[in-house]
């Protein structure tokens, strides 16, 4: 079975589209699987999401449970990593806290990757004064660390999760617009766009068509590698109380009420800011790994 | 000469827009703050007129369009408006936060930049090997550790622990108020002072905030370094100087590395800018005084006019150097031309 798809997957005359597209994707699987450091990241990611999806199976406690009599304990049998400062299981908060952590990725990412990508294309496809401006809007943005932007909005909005992931959306959104942008103004002057325009083939056709789908590959790179970004950005909000609240079991807000006994309890803040760093270095591997297989030019 | 002179003047007419375009957005920010800034300033209990008095006072009755044009207007004036919290108003609070941050992000550029630039080279050099991979792994660990992580990592380790670093703060309370502040960059005003207790312990205190900070912008620098520099050693020159026999070391400083200088000085400005960033969660973490604290407090007490002025510093600072970035592309690149 396995040979038989591998040999039909990479066929040098695929017979149909299907064919062609399950070979492509086939062999940037397998150069993808020659990187060490890119399927160590994939695992990891992998895990973690798996571990998002099964928290409930998972925790061997209520993450919102307190046992005020059992404190900060260190990590036992009975509580792999320990509790924190309401008696609450660290080990289970810290499964349930992924949840958190990878819904507002992809939150995040649902927002920003196709409105980058819309503006993006858009912008470089028409050209002349549309160009203009919405390059100047997205300036704008770039123009800002997006931590510092992301606490502004937080701070006119309402600390909470949506108010952070609306803020690091808006924040996030500039350089996919760029990106697509540039894709775009490659492949504007090319013949095959020149002809779906003979055929008559409205702008808005062509744009979302034929263009965005080409941005596709080199968005999967950009947003692989913007995760880890994001996931620190989020994390920081938390740190700084204005991302996830208190009662949350979000990573970065776990750490900002385990920072004040870290001289003595240092693993309820250590935990969670080995599970974030774990996290965000697994997107940077497979993302770094992702542009060399999928963008060869770019190294 | 013309030509690069309309490029100059279009690069500085989309700087002129981009600053519009800030202050725009930090308007609006300060404008869709939750707490009503009337209430705040009289309290809930205020009798109706009084609310519209000084409701007027501010000027917050008159249409969005004026209050902006009125927001410009104070901006042009340096005025960003008081801080309710330190009671100061916020220009004169970030001119006296700010060195601290200066400080701490000049230093840890120097540091990262020191170190980044090398080891970038290095692994450019030694493509695709051990090496390489192991620059890539702790650079690529810099990426994704946050910086409030490393932080808290490092004050129970160097401080709690093993007892080597000073805690928090930017210099030990006995050296409280003892330097007259002259520049507000503490280690320039501790030699001005000659007092060199003071100097090593203002060393010491920005130890720690330093070299984390410089982790950060050391992985972007070296990464970066290493991507220009395996693209300058392609070139035929470097296998040229190398048939010759001139030796590695003096092929890869003497004609590879200057060619990729004047873009390392670009990557260098944009990581001042990201600096700023870090020092934000830095400053809060290692309560260090600079206007990433300020800035963090004022959040946390919902102060808007030192959170929008903060902000927009940081702003005009980004794209202050992005134009010198840009700037000096064009005139030290001769290739530009």
């Amino acid at each position: 079975m396995n040979a038989t798809f591998r040999n039909w997957a990479l066929d040098e005359n695929p017979s149909s589209r299907r064919q062609a597209a399950w070979g492509n994707w086939y062999r940037i699987w397998l150069n993808l699987r020659g990187n060490p450091l890119g399927m160590i990241g994939l695992t990891i990611i992998l895990i973690f999401i798996g571990i998002a999806i099964f928290a409930p199976l998972l925790a061997s406690h209520d993450p919102a449970a307190q046992d005020l009599a059992n404190r900060l304990a260190a990590p036992s049998a009975l509580h792999w990593f320990g509790t924190d400062e309401l008696g609450r299981d660290i080990y289970s908060r810290l499964l349930y806290g992924g949840r958190v952590t990878l819904g507002m990725v992809i939150a995040v990412v649902v927002l920003v990757a196709p409105i980058g990508l819309a503006i993006g294309c858009i912008a470089g496809y028409f050209g002349g004064i549309v160009d203009t401006i919405l390059m100047r809007i997205t300036d704008i943005f770039l123009a800002f660390p997006r931590l510092v932007l992301a606490l502004a909005f937080v701070a006119a909005l309402k600390p909470g999760v949506e108010s952070a992931i609306l803020a690091i959306a808006l924040t996030a959104w500039p350089p996919y617009a760029r990106m697509a942008r540039a894709e775009t103004l490659t492949v504007r002057g090319s013949d095959f766009i020149a002809a779906y325009r003979l055929t008559g083939g409205s702008s808005w056709r062509i744009i979302f068509r034929h263009i965005m789908p080409l941005c596709v590959p080199t968005l999967i790179v950009r947003v692989t590698l913007d995760m880890s970004s994001i996931i620190i950005t989020a994390a920081s909000l938390g740190f700084l109380g204005m991302g996830a609240q208190p009662p949350s079991p979000e990573w970065g807000a776990m750490i900002a009420t385990a920072k004040r006994f870290i001289f003595e309890q240092w693993w309820v803040a250590a935990i969670p800011g080995i599970a974030i760093f774990f996290v965000s270095l697994a997107f940077n591997f497979l993302g770094d790994a992702l542009r060399d297989v999928l963008d060869p030019k770019g190294n | 000469m013309n030509r690069r002179f309309k490029s100059l003047a279009a690069t500085l007419s989309s700087v002129l827009l981009t600053l519009f375009g800030l202050t725009v957005l930090t308007f609006l920010i300060g404008r869709v703050m939750p707490v009503d800034p009337v209430i705040a300033a009289v309290g809930d209990n205020a009798p109706e007129d009084v609310i519209l008095r000084v409701r007027a006072e501010m000027g917050l009755d008159q249409p969005i369009p004026v209050q902006f044009l009125h927001y410009l207007y104070q901006l042009a004036h340096g005025d960003f408006g008081m801080s309710v919290l330190t009671k100061n108003p916020v220009a004169t609070d970030i001119v006296r936060f700010f060195p601290a941050t200066f400080e701490l992000a000049t230093a840890a550029l120097l540091l990262a930049a020191l170190i980044g630039i090398p080891l970038g080279v290095w692994a450019a050099v030694r493509q695709g090997t051990f090496t390489d991979q192991a620059i890539r792994v702790v650079c690529l660990a810099g990426h994704s550790v946050p910086v409030f992580m490393l932080s808290l990592i490092s004050l129970l380790i160097f401080y709690s622990w093993l007892d080597l670093a000073p805690g928090p703060g930017r210099q030990d309370i006995i050296f409280d108020g003892m330097i007259d502040t002259v520049t507000g960059i503490l280690t320039i005003d501790t030699l001005i002072a000659g007092d060199f207790d003071a100097f090593k312990d203002a060393l010491a205190h920005m130890a720690q905030p330093v070299i984390i900070l410089a982790y950060f912008s050391m992985a972007y620098i070296a990464r970066m370094t290493r991507a220009f520099m395996i693209d300058a050693l392609k070139g035929e020159y470097v296998i040229t100087a190398r048939a010759k026999g001139l030796s590695l070391t003096k092929v890869i400083w003497g004609h590879a590395f200057p060619t990729v200088a004047v873009q390392l000085l670009t990557v260098m400005a944009l990581t001042y800018a990201g600096l700023l960033e870090g020092a934000v969660v830095t400053e809060t973490v290692f309560s260090w005084p600079g206007i990433g604290q300020y800035l963090t407090v004022s959040l946390m007490n919902a102060d808007m006019n030192p959170v929008v002025g903060t902000t927009l510093l940081i702003g005009l600072i980004y794209v202050g150097l992005n134009l010198i970035a840009d700037i000096l592309y064009r005139v030290l690149d001769p290739r530009v031309q």
